[in-house]
């Protein structure tokens, strides 16, 4: 019986056993319904809770342990002069033997015979059936995998029986304990209370995963290439290696990936700031309702855009222009008509990651700014300052620290930004200053190294890990900082 | 007479000298300074324009493909020559059908069937999918065989932008990808209206093709329709859950602090991130099937929690403390107060904030490349297991293809994308109106 199979099971006895506490609740209440603590539909949840909980708690388990221990078995069953060849060589014998396993159950019973009389060609009658094995079988293969398929018939069958046996045991169980005063209610909300703590820690398990899982495969990237050479390498030149070969050829240098990196987010901070600020600054000073209520969805509508239209845009439409401009102008000033600026470049992608920045920037400030107390601006107006004065002098100075805070956390996407970059940056890594030519950045290169069919062992696609804790710490630093200057901002003036 | 008014006109002008504190000065910074806020506006209203208008002047073509009609002969010499097909049906299968398609042109166009050049440049014209096109409808129904029919097939991605005038006729023929005899053809075929413009339904059914007309955007929707379904199964309830456990049941202690912490710094980690998680987890470690959408929504639902989560607990602090004061006094449970009470009144808020995180999550395109999204799939999946690809991934593509007709495809398939956003957003926008009330 297969596991979803049983679980649908459980459910119905669970659904069973709630109708059956709810009519036994109704009947101890001897027709005075005021006299249950509980409404009858708090014993039904009851005793469907411990019909259904513990019995599926127990299949979870049981179907995520239970193949790997049968597989542990099958191994120790393997021949011992396999067992002593290394974890290869067994490997390949138990991939063997699994798809032998599955093969198994399909032969028909003279072919089975054949099999036991040691006839049969397993490897040309599986795949007639469908199986495809990747060699010649062994006999001790066979004896494996049948004991493979012995182990789990008996596990399914011990699952099948412990399950039922549970869920029909936790509602007989339950269903004894449902009287008048039984605080059916109460337990019932100690369940839903502890399955929202439960929600509610899914936010830490994603970083303690996200943590975890790039930590562990950074250091086995770290087992084959050093800590300095990586951090502190100028060069990055991966030198893809063929599949099996484990050297690490080729030089991980970070720091050309983190130079692209910041650079391309400085120029796009540099196109974002002034207008995303200023637009926020009218926005809020300003702006008539109509006129406000107008732009500001406009300007929101370019966060709410995919980043790969974004980079589509910059592909299709900005890299060319500043490429075409840019031998305008080379031949008006020189007479040579050859660009100057690439079709990728720093620029190109600067630009477009800046207009994709603009809303964050205007919304998070416009945010601020609004929350700058009304009596300070009155105060300057009133002492005879201009509008801009009043801005400039007395409202930016208040919001100031959370501006910054803001500008820090738009950074931090700038700094986290794909698919812009993909497709406008470049892939080139190298170190340079001149923002017409292409580079690449960090999120570019964890793109280029997991995308295609690479082994996960090399350093070559382990490096993505490496980069990518990078990335995460830069990005949790900024924003970890910025939080805490904007809620520190935000308690002033409350 | 003159002299005198304008020299008192003078005096009175030294008497009283008009003190300058640089009034008119500040009026000037203060305009400028207007200025300078219309114009960070109109330069962000400009670039969506001009974003918006390279989308749409590339794309809008997409949505109609050129069609050669020709009267198809379906040959029994050339499909079943040995009259096998009774026995043998996979036979029908491997039949040569381009030579029906060049057969018909000959006839069509009146080549010379022995001027080898002018055949090719002939059937260069039909796109090669009209092999699976002509298998389909003799597989179907064999009884055709022996019968001429005219058959609609698609023209071929370089012709079909050279049809919409896409492609530079004033070049040099040598370098231009659509020749002159082909040009003359399809004026001929125009002419007797065999060559005709249609709406290309293929757009929205096709799956992923290397050429450019029998590519389309179905089975990467399909993909995308599984995950947002997952995301919104999963991300709805334990987003919900753990608000209203932060919001309504939490103890100010530090494991709360801790979380909260948490789920605003997890709102902010670069999706790629999610992606490099997704492929030590749910591929390397628990062994999920790559490129399955199963993965990808899972990667999108712990990408999209935050944002539920965020917008949810917003939700819940905007109910007022009097409904649950009310329903506490008149002796409901904590638990009842919240489930009864607080949280249909939050569900207009919660709703808009999940349709706002699904589209956030449709559009994301970075997360899905690390876990085997970019794959060439041709037929639909039929679970979340199977291989599949997404829009965003299809639009990333399709962008790399340098063919004039994947710049227009890549188009279509974003005004795709930004439609099904507008009208999520449209949702949200319409949902808060309606429902939203204040208190």
């Amino acid at each position: 019986m297969s596991a979803s199979f049983l679980f649908l099971l459980v459910l119905l006895i669970g659904f069973g056993a709630y109708l059956m506490a709810r009519a036994r609740a109704i009947a101890a209440s001897q027709g005075r319904s005021a006299s249950l603590h509980s409404l009858p539909g708090y014993h039904g949840a009851y005793v469907a809770i411990w019909t259904i909980l513990p019995a599926t708690l127990v299949l979870i388990v049981w179907s995520l342990v239970g193949p790997q221990m049968i597989d542990r078995e099958a191994r120790l069953s393997l021949p011992t002069e396999v067992l002593q060849q290394g974890a290869a060589p067994v490997e390949l014998a138990m991939g063997q033997v699994r798809a032998v396993a599955r093969g198994l159950p399909l032969l028909t019973d003279t072919e089975r015979a054949a099999l036991e009389a040691g006839t049969l060609d397993v490897r040309a009658t599986l795949a007639t059936k469908g199986v495809a094995l990747a060699g010649d079988t062994q006999p001790y293969m066979i004896k494996s995998a049948q004991k493979l398929n012995a182990l789990s018939g008996t596990s399914t069958i011990a699952m099948t029986a412990v399950v039922l046996a549970l869920s029909v045991a936790g509602a007989l169980w339950s269903l004894r304990s449902i009287s008048q005063r039984f605080r059916a209610r109460n337990r019932v909300e100690r369940v839903i209370l502890a399955a929202l703590v439960v929600a509610s820690s899914i936010a830490i398990l994603t970083t303690v995963g996200i943590v975890g899982s790039m930590l562990s495969e950074a250091l086995r990237f770290f087992q084959s290439v050093s800590p300095t050479s990586f951090f502190f390498g100028t060069v990055w030149d991966p030198r893809f290696a063929a599949a099996g070969s484990t050297g690490s050829s080729g030089q991980f240098g970070l720091l050309p990936l983190l130079a692209g990196t910041l650079y391309i987010a400085f120029v796009a901070m540099l196109f974002a700031v002034p207008v995303g600020l200023f637009a926020a600054i009218y926005m809020s000073e300003y702006a008539s309702r109509p006129v406000r209520s107008i732009a500001k969805p406009l300007l929101e509508i370019l966060a709410g855009i995919p980043t790969i239209v974004y980079g589509f845009f910059a592909l299709v439409t900005v890299g060319p222009f500043l490429r075409d401009i840019s031998a305008e102008l080379n031949g008006l000033v020189t007479g040579n008509y050859t660009n100057f600026i690439q079709a990728q470049s720093v620029l190109t992608a600067g630009i477009v990651m800046g207009i994709m920045l603009i809303p964050f920037v205007s919304s998070l400030s416009d945010d601020i700014i609004t929350q700058v107390p009304r009596s300070l601006r009155d105060g300057s107006l009133g002492l005879g300052a201009t509008r801009s004065e009043t801005i400039k002098r007395v409202v930016l100075p208040a919001a100031l620290p959370g501006i910054v805070g803001a500008l820090l956390l738009t950074a931090s996407r700038a700094v986290g930004e794909t698919m812009i970059v993909v497709l406008a940056a470049g892939v080139a890594a190298r170190m340079q200053l001149n923002p017409f030519e292409p580079m690449t950045t960090v999120t570019v290169k964890i793109v280029n190294q997991l995308t295609g069919d690479l082994e996960f062992t090399s350093p070559q696609t382990l490096v993505a890990f490496a980069l990518g804790i990078t990335l995460f710490t830069i990005t949790l630093c900024l924003n970890i900082y910025a939080l805490y200057i904007v809620r520190k901002y935000r308690e002033q003036y409350e | 007479m003159s002299d005198v008014t304008s020299s008192a006109f003078q005096a009175r002008g030294a008497a009283r000298p008009r003190r300058d504190i640089g009034i008119r000065k500040r009026y000037a910074a203060e305009r400028r300074f207007r200025a300078y806020g219309v114009t960070a506006i109109l330069v962000g209203v400009f670039f969506l324009a001009v974003l918006l208008w390279t989308v749409i002047s590339n794309g809008y073509t997409a949505f109609q493909q050129t069609v050669i009609t020709l009267p198809i002969t379906f040959a029994e010499s050339v499909i079943d020559p040995k009259n096998e097909r009774a026995q043998n049906p996979a036979k029908l299968m491997a039949a040569n059908y381009p030579l029906l398609v060049r057969d018909a042109l000959i006839k069509e166009l009146g080549i010379d069937p022995n001027d080898r050049t002018k055949v090719k440049l002939a059937t260069d014209m039909v796109s090669a999918s009209s092999r699976t096109q002509l298998r389909d409808i003799v597989v179907a129904n064999p009884s055709v065989i022996g019968t001429t029919m005219s058959v609609a097939l698609l023209a071929e991605g370089n012709i079909d932008s050279a049809n919409k005038g896409q492609i530079d006729l004033t070049a040099d023929e040598a370098n231009r990808k659509v020749k002159n005899q082909q040009l003359a053809w399809m004026d001929q075929l125009r002419q007797k209206g065999d060559l005709t413009k249609e709406f290309n339904t293929g757009l929205f059914t096709y799956g992923a093709s290397s050429r450019p007309e029998a590519a389309g955007i179905g089975v990467a929707a399909l993909g995308s329709f599984y995950m947002m379904l997952i995301v919104l199964v999963l991300a709805l309830p334990i987003g919900v859950a753990a608000s209203i456990y932060l919001e309504e049941f939490a103890p100010k202690n530090k494991f709360t602090d801790l979380i909260e912490v948490n789920i605003n710094n997890l709102a902010a980690v670069p999706s790629i991130v999610y992606g490099l998680l997704g492929l030590a987890i749910f591929i390397n470690f628990a062994g999920l099937p790559r490129s399955a959408s199963l993965v990808g929504g899972l990667v999108l639902t712990l990408m999209t929690l935050p944002t539920i989560i965020i917008a949810t607990r917003a939700a819940l602090k905007a109910v007022p403390p009097s409904i649950r004061s009310a329903a506490l006094g008149l002796g409901a449970s904590k638990m009842q107060t919240i489930f009864h009470h607080v949280l249909p009144l939050a569900m207009p808020g919660i709703l808009t904030g999940t349709i706002i995180g699904l589209a956030h999550a449709l559009g994301e395109t970075a997360p899905l490349l690390l876990i085997g999204m970019v794959a060439f799939v041709v037929d639909y999946p039929g679970s979340p297991l199977e291989p599949s690809t997404a829009l965003p991934v299809q639009i990333y593509m399709w962008a790399n293809e340098a063919e004039r007709a994947f710049v227009e495809r890549t188009s279509g398939a974003i005004m795709v994308l930004l439609a099904f956003l507008i009208v999520m957003n449209l949702g949200a926008i319409l949902l808060r109106r309606r429902f939203e009330r204040r208190w």
